[in-house]
């Protein structure tokens, strides 16, 4: 198969195709066929994913069953995938069936609902595989208009305000990436990523209006990415949109952001900053290494004060990628092994914690925490799977939670030790929000009247969960699954990096000391 | 020599000659009798002519001793607009008819201002220039009230008149400036006289006044005032004529008197274009957010698209007049589109021009209403739709010229601009349940365009359908 990554990327847009031109009515028969249909195709696209699994060497560093063909403007439609891509495109393959059969209790516009989630897997799919600059971006900005929908139509009761903060925030991002973009296809001449790759950018200090910028064009390269990036990931102080459009959205959204869009921030950290403006990314890491451990200590805190379950999630959310983006711009292989193991475990434990909000959601219609509580009487396998989740995410060894926060950590250690010493705080602070919750929520006795009639889980909803137990155990007690994968081109990512920093830096300081020396 | 000349303008007589015969035959005859049908026709031999000149035409001519070109860039512009106005003319038919707004005049004023058009973006001389633009606006001011019971439509028009007298005025001093200054108005005389090294002031004052006669035309910012007013006034039908044929002329002819006989001296009116356009693109997103009236929105819409193709413009190079051409034909096919949904907006038999009346619209019209969906992500400027092209081509215009600023501000712009866009979304996906919603709307040639125009923005992803070869020929022929 010469295409096989286009096949899996399409796959579902066929059938959203199928759904939009050929299912007709709005009556059970046809909300029944669409969710059939949906839960077949998103399955099927993950069965044909393990083919690319299957298929993969770890050993090459470079690009794998690249396809490319001739576009517009001079680009190409070119997808491939590498060690850093080829788990979050898994990920994607893995979660989406998973996020239809929680969906499956949807009522309104269950047409247009499966539609709006076949197209974002399409979506997400491409900006994981995508080798053309405007190809990713196309991907990347295209996600928006389902997600715009899937929180506008399906959300909760501010549902309004949250999709246009989404839309709007995360846009004005990607328009700044997307000059950006022009700039370097007009320095390198190529929209092609593996050869923007190869390619040096600008790194010579220059002043503009007055501004002295250190690393010159990649600096400000740099920038414009990390606008888009750090709103995507979401990093403090742009996370504000997150709680809400979380909050706002059905609970399959709330999984698919969390599992998903939000990697798509850390793999462009990987993909574009890191490797492609290394001087830029050495010169500003203390800064992303500050923001993050103020994100993980800070929104820690204001998941403490949360009334509200879901925002309590969200701003844990913010915390673990707080671990990640620090992993990234650390440079090690501690580091960046644990950023990618962090996004791959937060996506089962963080999908796996919305989902555990939407089975109470689902038959109390209520996120507040005080309306709940006692729930381990009439609710023991829920409350076993809301424990397991729960201690995953606290990082609990054991679980895949721990591995990530742990290699992070031991790679900033080596680089920044205050960082460290700050971020490491935030284990203990995510403990204290995440028990306090559980406690609020399943423990004590029973005593709210409206609480006496709940029912546990049912077998559908044991079956969701069930594979994201095993993956985030398996990963727990046995990481080399993924390092194995990602280590060969996390190596080769470094050493780049490095000999990039290594000749940049005698450069300057004979450049800093000739203009002292003026 | 004349028969030469004569056959270069063929296409021109043609339809000129045409609107003639149609204005005599339905005055002798049935007069409104005959519109329905007129209409049609015109539609018909538009098409006809725009393959013509599309299919037939090949390599640059000159005639008349250099006042009239005919070459790859005054061909894409002269198919765009016979086929927006075509386009127009058959979507109005129907709306027009039920209302009784129908006259045989429509169609012949429309044909006649697309002659006029035609010459603009064939123009060679600062002469036939003037001829060219007179012909089309006039047409326009009568076309503008042409609902004569109308205060708001006579309004429209008077203003349009009025102000658009004030721009001739305009261009016309700076044509006898340039007159003055270069003792030629044939623009390869001017470009011979201001590109020796450094052009004369006298010239430079010239080139500033045609270019704000100009900017009136295509209602960049700040000589756009008229524009909401005679959107709003102007039946819904001669609005979408407005919004897309007349555009493309002026943008055109913008592009010919730049290049073709200021060519030479890019530096001094780059930085003119580059502010109209970050002053059109800001104005136009922004004033549109606090409009309730979709024609006045459409009509703000259309000031900020066209600051986008004036970025294009402004980079001063043949890249940049290509980006400009692409990015006004995906722009009339997308206003074609929404104007074909907006005609169709109606409640009991009214027009209706109200956002709100378009609550829950989806529920009622889930086709429809994807159709306005994606137009209104691509004129917001979201890939993958087409729309998103037009941007990234302009933007990469404005940075390859060094432009930097512009292309920053552009982008920052658009996501101003996407408010609004998102809110008309809003309104059909996410709004209340009211109890006055919107008819159906049955008019198939109304939803054929709608959905046509929708397909395009979504199909165009593959290659654009290969007009990236066709405006980059085009260009080429206008920047040496």
């Amino acid at each position: 198969m010469d295409n096989l990554l286009s096949i899996v990327t399409f796959i579902p847009a066929l059938a959203a195709l199928i759904l939009a031109v050929f299912l007709r009515g709005e009556d059970a028969a046809a909300a029944r066929n669409a969710k059939w249909l949906a839960l077949i195709a998103t399955t099927a696209t993950f069965l044909v994913s393990l083919f690319i699994l299957a298929q993969f060497d770890p050993s090459n560093t470079g690009f794998q069953m690249v396809e490319e063909g001739e576009w517009i403007l001079g680009m190409n439609y070119k997808m491939g995938v590498d060690g850093i891509s080829v788990l979050f495109v898994l990920l994607t393959t893995f979660m989406m069936p998973l996020t239809i059969a929680a969906s499956w209790k949807v009522e309104t516009r269950v047409k247009e609902y499966m539609i709006a989630f076949l197209m974002l897997e399409t979506l997400m799919l491409g900006v994981f595989m995508a080798l053309d600059l405007v190809l990713f971006y196309l991907f990347f900005e295209a996600g928006l208009i389902p997600m715009f929908l899937i929180i506008g139509i399906w959300g909760g009761a501010n549902r309004i305000y949250a999709s246009f903060k989404f839309f709007l925030y995360t846009f004005l991002g990607s328009v700044l990436m997307l000059v950006a973009m022009v700039a370097m296809y007009v320095d390198a001449g190529t929209t092609d990523i593996p050869t923007l790759l190869t390619h040096n950018f600008g790194s010579e200090s220059f002043t503009v209006l007055g501004i002295h910028v250190l690393g010159g064009a990649q600096t400000l390269m740099w920038l414009a990415f990390f606008a888009s990036f750090a709103v995507k990931m979401p990093m403090w102080p742009v996370h504000t949109w997150l709680p809400d459009a979380h909050v706002q959205a059905p609970t399959a959204g709330s999984v698919v952001l969390a599992a998903i869009l939000l990697k798509m921030g850390g793999y462009g950290f990987l993909r574009f900053s890191l490797p492609m403006f290394p001087v830029a990314s050495d010169i500003l890491a203390p800064l992303v290494f500050w923001l993050s451990a103020i994100a993980i200590v800070y929104t820690s805190l204001v998941a403490l004060a949360q009334e509200d379950m879901k925002k309590l999630i969200a701003y844990s959310s913010v915390a673990h990628m707080g671990y990640v983006t620090m992993g990234i711009f650390t440079a090690n292989q501690q580091g960046l092994d644990g950023a990618i193991f962090q996004m791959i475990s937060h996506g089962f434990i963080s999908g796996a914690l919305f989902l555990c909000v939407g089975v109470i959601y689902d038959r109390m219609h209520t996120r507040e925490i005080d309306a709940y509580g006692g729930l381990v009487n009439r609710m023991p396998a829920y409350a076993l799977i809301f424990l397991f989740f729960t201690m995953a995410n606290v990082g609990l060894p054991g679980t895949s939670g721990f591995i990530g926060e742990f290699l992070t950590l031991m790679g900033i250690f080596q680089v920044n030790t205050w960082v460290a010493a700050f971020a490491t705080t935030g284990v203990i602070l995510s403990a204290a929000y995440a028990l306090w919750l559980y406690r609020r929520v399943v423990m004590g006795d029973l005593i709210k009247e409206s609480l006496k009639s709940i029912t546990d889980m049912t077998a559908r909803e044991k079956w969701i969960f069930a594979p994201l137990v095993a993956m985030t155990l398996l990963l727990g007690v046995y990481p080399s699954l993924v390092t194995d994968v990602t280590g060969p081109a996390v190596e080769n990512l470094i050493e780049g990096y490095q000999t990039a920093v290594a000749d940049y830096e005698p450069a300057t300081r004979v450049a800093e000391t000739a203009t002292a020396g003026h | 020599m004349f028969q030469t000349d004569f056959n270069i303008i063929l296409p021109e007589v043609v339809l000129a000659v045409y609107a003639m015969l149609a204005l005599v035959g339905a005055v002798y005859t049935g007069k409104d009798k005959l519109a329905p049908a007129m209409t049609w026709l015109t539609a018909i031999v538009m098409v006809l002519i725009a393959a013509w000149i599309g299919f037939a035409g090949d390599g640059s001519h000159l005639a008349f001793g250099g006042m009239f070109h005919d070459d790859p860039f005054s061909r894409f512009g002269k198919v765009t607009i016979l086929l927006s106005a075509a386009a127009v003319l058959a979507m109005s038919a129907e709306y027009m008819e039920r209302r009784g707004l129908l006259r045989f005049e429509f169609p012949v004023l429309v044909a006649l201002s697309v002659v006029g058009m035609m010459m603009m973006v064939s123009a060679g001389d600062l002469m036939s220039l003037y001829m060219g633009l007179e012909l089309q606006s006039l047409a326009l001011y009568v076309l503008a009230s042409l609902r004569r019971e109308s205060a708001k439509s006579t309004e429209a028009g008077l203003k349009y008149f009025v102000l658009g007298s004030l721009s001739s005025g305009l261009l016309l001093f700076g044509a006898s400036l340039t007159y003055g200054f270069s003792g030629t108005t044939l623009f390869s005389g001017i470009i011979e006289a201001a590109g020796a090294g450094q052009a004369p002031v006298g010239l430079l004052f010239g080139l500033v006044l045609i270019a704000s006669g100009l900017a009136f035309k295509v209602s960049a910012v700040p000589f756009h005032m008229w524009t909401p007013d005679v959107y709003e006034g102007a039946p819904t039908p001669v609005t979408a004529f407005f919004a897309t044929a007349p555009k493309v002329a002026a943008m055109g002819l913008f592009a010919r008197v730049l290049h073709d006989a200021f060519g030479g001296v890019v530096g001094d009116w780059q930085q003119i274009i580059a502010v109209l356009s970050v002053l059109s693109m800001f104005l136009g997103s922004i004033a549109a957010i606090g409009q309730r009236n979709i024609k006045r929105l459409m009509a703000y819409s259309s000031i900020a698209h066209m600051g986008y193709a004036l970025m294009g413009l402004s980079a001063g190079n043949a890249f940049g007049v290509q980006a400009m051409l692409v990015y006004m034909a995906i722009y009339v096919t997308m206003n074609v589109g929404t104007f074909a949904f907006i005609l169709s907006m109606e409640r009991d038999g009214q027009p209706v021009v109200e956002i709100d009346a378009l609550n829950l619209y989806a529920r009622r019209e889930p086709g429809k209403a994807l159709a306005l969906l994606v137009l209104m992500f691509s004129l917001a400027g979201v890939p993958p739709l087409v729309g998103f092209f037009g941007k990234l081509y302009v933007l990469r215009a404005a940075y390859e010229a060094g432009l930097i600023w512009l292309a920053v501000l552009g982008m920052v712009a658009s996501v101003i601009g996407a408010f609004y866009y998102l809110r008309i979304v809003y309104y059909m996906y996410f709004g209340e349940e009211r109890e006055e919603g919107l008819d159906g709307g049955k008019s198939p040639v109304l939803w054929a365009f709608l959905m046509g125009s929708a397909a395009i923005m979504l199909l165009g992803v593959v290659n654009l359908f290969g007009i990236e070869g066709v405006a980059q020929a085009a260009a080429a022929t206008l920047v040496h």
